[in-house]
């Protein structure tokens, strides 16, 4: 199925541009111009295809049905929601505000807040295409249980005590109003061509923000693959050594990318025989663990929440990392 | 005179929407003050969960997009 983009990137990097089949440039030209044209096409489809199916989901209805949810399904469902809820960075103040004012607990809003960086449509459309289903379920599994777990600590530790005192007061009406009061949006059952001008809107806006991660992405990711000399990794990073998922952890905060740019990355670092765990923990905590949403953030948490939700997520990470790491010869 | 509050953590969606009230009330020739409100409180009080929202004289009427032309100048014109 995906043979066409192969096909379309040989014959205009080989046969129009001239460029030598196997040398480092046009191996890294190649690849480039192979993913971004099999990228933009995906993306353009697929968000259509998507947004026709889940326009009538959004934040305030996902805080309606969390309101009153026990706890036990509640980080499932946090998680799950905040994997298909479209969702920008810029909301998570307004999108945390809502689910604490409305009384849910704080480990269910966070659970939905480290999802939803990590896992979308985008993302698992970019796995799908670039790594495969079986990775795809896997990185759709760990990001996941990265979430609930995240929430059910911070709910174990009583976080609720660091959050700002607005906010913590916000959660205490919150918790006090019936679970029924809450609920304050109707469901509207959409017509088609409103489910088709939400769509071709979603199309437009989510392509016109990505696609240029999407170039970045891809372009480094053809770098590595033409540039970095062939097994280097493999040689000083391919045993999995223990010091080097930590290390991609920590290298991978300061850098911010969103899951658009990272995953032609993954790729690439995944084509250069670094190890799996090594990659996920990397790339996870790269879109996971930015500076840019920890300092929005600090709107409404106070510095030792931030401090603890980051170490939570660093922790997280590098267990993954070990984890895959020692599990990859049985995978 | 009409006092708009737009809400939101200053996004660039939220600059344009306050961009265009501005604009489109001086082509109309209605004297507004357009202010940006980025303040977590506020999007509480008004119980806000999309950004950017728009507030007229205290009353909440758009969130989660930025405004059509059309829309806007509904609201000025009332």
């Amino acid at each position: 199925m995906f043979q066409i983009f192969t096909d379309f990137a040989t014959w205009l990097v080989y046969g129009m541009f001239g460029l030598e089949a196997g040398s480092a440039l046009g191996g890294a030209v190649h690849f480039f111009v192979e993913d971004v044209s099999k990228i933009f096409v995906l993306l353009l489809v697929m968000i259509y295809v998507i947004a026709l199916l889940r326009a009538s989901l959004d934040v305030e209805r996902v805080r309606d049905y969390l309101a009153g949810k026990n706890k036990g399904v509640g980080y499932l469902l946090g998680s799950i929601f905040g994997a298909i809820t479209p969702f920008c960075s810029c909301s998570s103040i307004p999108v945390f505000l809502g689910f604490t004012s409305a009384g849910i607990p704080l480990g269910i809003t966070i659970a939905f807040l480290i999802t939803s960086p990590l896992i979308n449509e985008v993302a698992v459309l970019l796995l799908m295409s670039l790594l495969g289903w079986k990775f795809t379920l896997l990185y759709v599994a760990v990001g996941m249980t990265v979430g609930m777990l995240g929430g059910v600590l911070l709910d174990a530790m009583k976080a609720e005590r660091w959050l700002q005192s607005f906010a913590a007061e916000a959660l205490l009406r919150g918790r006090q109003m019936a679970a029924s009061d809450v609920v304050s949006t109707v469901a509207r059952v959409l017509s088609l061509s409103e489910r088709h001008q939400f769509a071709k809107a979603e199309a437009i806006e989510i392509f016109g923000r990505v696609w240029k991660w999407v170039i970045i992405g891809v372009g480094l990711g053809a770098a590595l693959h033409g540039f970095v000399p062939e097994g280097w990794i493999e040689a000083h990073l391919g045993q999995g050594q223990w010091w080097s998922v930590p290390v991609a952890v920590l290298i991978g905060i300061p850098l911010y990318s969103n899951a658009t740019g990272i995953i032609p990355v993954m790729e690439s670092l995944l084509a250069n025989g670094l190890p799996i765990g090594t990659t996920l923990a990397f790339c996870m905590s790269t879109v996971a663990a930015s500076f840019p949403e920890f300092i929005l953030l600090k709107q409404v948490m106070q510095w030792r929440l931030l401090a603890l939700l980051l170490v939570v997520l660093l922790t997280a990470f590098t267990l993954v990392g070990w984890m895959f790491n020692f599990a990859a010869p049985y995978l | 005179m009409k006092q708009v509050k737009v809400l939101g953590s200053g996004c660039a969606k939220c600059s344009k929407t306050a961009e265009m009230i501005a604009d489109i009330s001086e082509e109309m020739g209605i004297d507004v003050i357009v202010k940006k409100d980025a303040d977590p409180q506020t999007l509480l009080k008004f119980n806000v969960m999309k950004t950017p929202a728009v507030v007229i004289d205290g009353e909440l009427i758009h969130s989660g997009s930025v405004p059509t032309r059309d829309e806007i100048e509904g609201w000025l014109r009332d």
